[in-house]
């Protein structure tokens, strides 16, 4: 207080002084509240508005047509690219491709990282430099890494293989055959996120309080009774989030993909943004294309809409009561 | 001893998890270290001779650096952007109690669940409408966009938990309310913008998708673009990509080592409140 020099330090304690003023103040506030408020959103309105909404509206509209990019759309076709779509095997693909890395994710990656994350979280020497180093990956960009793995798993020179043959194993395939490209772009998913999930496992796991754990050892509980019956119920927020994140991600994976393989070989590997990025950019059909992202954009909705309502409500059943209330 | 016994299995565990994650990083350090001859003899091993040619190549390279400043100016306009306007609105939402507020924020909260992806190709055909193709701003703009769902939510919850009391005490002083924003709210809000501006930052930094549409120009490419080209044009000397590749990791991972504290929380903010 002793710093409140200048025309902000009125002798507030003068008995008319501040109370009229203040509800003068709020008044009038009250009175202006809508327009001033809806200056501070109208910017950011304005640009989610023109670069997120309207996107997705422009997709929904071109999709409707045969279009080559040029000239305004004419040819009008309804809903022919949808059925051309889900009769093409290219993309029945897509989703089976992103199906198979959703399962793995949910099946091998995050029981990893939470496996990890609840080794990390014991007194353990160098616990600090590790959680540095799992979470570099993710600090890096998908290209880069990208690049970085298509030369250590390129078949003949690779790192990969050039350890496998000096192991006296044989040398695998890896993103070469369409049988082990999926597998082979899991591991490098895996690679770069791992280290994220785990992330949010440790700092859920720093939420709860030590007491647990120690009561319920105490009681006779194992270490896997422990995690089953304690940790991992009260992990239940975090666990449902980092599902929720792993999946929606899973669904719009492009740059690893397209570095990594390009889709291939013969579209085995291709996910829904390749697919979009090929047709539109490469092949010009913008009508097709664009079919493909608003059948994305339903499946990220859905799922997220899904997901919020019955899996998340739990969760946000708190948030909600305070997101209710007036301020 | 016995402690020691108990925890071993967790330590090999951890360890190769380690080695799995160093591996790849060692492969690329020590790979920029040779030629690409003795890189394809002796992939792993430490480099004999070690060939320093591979990295002053790419450090005293006019290109990696041009890369570099694109990548960090397209970064800094994209952050100051997004945590502006968001900061912005977050105060809107979290402070005035307005017509629509609910229904407009709702639709914020929505545009978290798009994918970028969902919307590139439009965004495309926008970009190319108002002659943005070739330009940073055609980069800057819907990423600062599509950062706005997060950052607004992020700061909306700092700034409700204020205290009233702050505001009024401003308003007493005769604050307006965009006084009370600029003047005490940012300033308390610091750590939170940290946060948000780190992100920010982050995202915009590994940006692939967005630059690989709408830059064509070399002069413009962003880091991540250019390693990838980098690799189609140097194709067979893979101890030259290697260096690149490792090169262009470090200012992310200096970033990484300077901010962590900020990304980590920021990241499980959302995640672990529950």
């Amino acid at each position: 207080m002793k710093t409140m020099t200048g025309p902000d330090a009125r002798p507030a304690l003068s008995p008319e002084g501040p109370a009229p003023a203040r509800r003068r103040g709020r008044g009038s506030r009250r009175g202006r509240g809508w327009v001033t408020a809806i200056l501070f959103v109208l910017p950011a309105l304005v640009l989610f508005a023109l670069l997120v909404l309207a996107p997705i509206l422009v997709a929904g509209y071109t999709s409707l047509y045969k279009w080559n990019g040029i000239g305004p759309p004419s040819n009008f076709v309804g809903l022919d690219n949808f059925t051309r779509l889900f009769a093409s095997d290219i993309f029945v693909g897509d989703l089976r491709n992103g199906g198979i890395l959703i399962v793995l994710g949910l099946l091998v990656q995050l029981p990893l990282s939470l496996g990890l994350a609840v080794m990390l979280n014991q007194r353990i020497r160098g616990r600090a430099f590790y959680r540095l180093l799992f979470f570099a990956p993710y600090m890096l960009s998908e290209a880069i890494i990208g690049v970085l793995f298509s030369l250590i798993l390129s078949p003949e020179a690779g790192l990969a293989n050039r350890m496998l043959v000096s192991w006296g194993l044989e040398p695998w395939t890896w993103l070469s055959e369409p049988d082990t490209v999926m597998f082979s772009l899991f591991l490098v998913i895996t690679w770069k996120y791992f280290g994220f999930h785990m992330i949010l496992y440790l700092a859920g796991l720093q939420g709860i309080p030590r007491e647990l754990s120690e009561a319920a050892r105490i009681d006779g509980a194992g270490s896997w009774n422990v995690f089953r019956h304690v940790t991992l119920p009260l992990l239940g927020p975090t666990i449902r989030v980092s599902v929720f994140l792993s999946i929606i991600g899973t669904i719009q994976l492009f740059d690893l993909v397209w570095i990594l393989t390009g889709g291939g070989p013969s579209h085995a590997s291709e996910t829904m943004a390749v697919s979009m990025f090929e047709y539109g950019f490469k092949r010009s059909q913008i009508g097709y294309s664009s079919a493909i992202s608003v059948v994305m954009f339903l499946i990220s909705l859905v799922f997220a809409l899904g997901y919020q309502r019955f899996v998340l409500r739990r969760d946000l059943e708190g948030a909600s009561t305070t997101m209710g209330d007036r301020r | 001893m016995i402690a020691r016994l108990r925890t071993f299995p967790i330590h090999a565990i951890i360890w190769v998890a380690a080695v799995f994650i160093v591996v790849p990083f060692l492969y690329g350090l020590l790979g920029g270290f040779k030629t690409s001859d003795q890189l394809s003899g002796n992939p792993l091993g430490l480099p004999s001779p070690w060939v320093t040619g591979n990295y002053t190549d790419v450090i005293l390279s006019g290109t990696f650096w041009r890369q570099f400043l694109n990548s960090l100016f397209v970064a800094v306009v994209t952050t100051v952007l997004v945590v502006g306007l968001s900061a912005m609105a977050a105060f809107a939402f979290a402070r005035f109690a307005f017509r629509g507020r609910e229904f407009l924020f709702t639709l914020f909260a929505i545009g978290l669940m798009f994918p970028f992806a969902v919307a590139i190709l439009p965004l495309f055909v926008l970009l190319r409408t108002f002659g943005l193709l070739d330009n940073p701003l055609g980069v800057i703009l819907p990423q600062a966009a599509f950062g706005l769902p997060l950052t607004v939510i992020i700061l909306r919850t700092f700034f409700r938990s204020i205290p009233r009391e702050v505001e009024e005490a401003a308003i007493i002083d005769g604050c307006t309310p965009f006084g009370f924003f600029w003047r005490v709210l940012l300033p308390i809000a610091r750590p939170a913008l940290a946060t948000v501006s780190v992100l920010a930052i982050v995202a915009s930094w590994n940006n692939f998708f967005l630059p690989l549409v709408v830059l064509n120009d070399p002069n413009l490419w962003t880091l991540p673009l250019g390693v990838q080209q980098f690799q189609g044009e140097y194709m067979a000397d893979t101890a030259r990509i290697l260096a690149y590749v490792i090169v262009s990791m470090v200012p992310a991972l200096a970033f990484y080592a300077v901010a962590e504290r900020q990304l980590i929380s920021g990241l499980t903010a959302g995640a672990t409140k529950g």
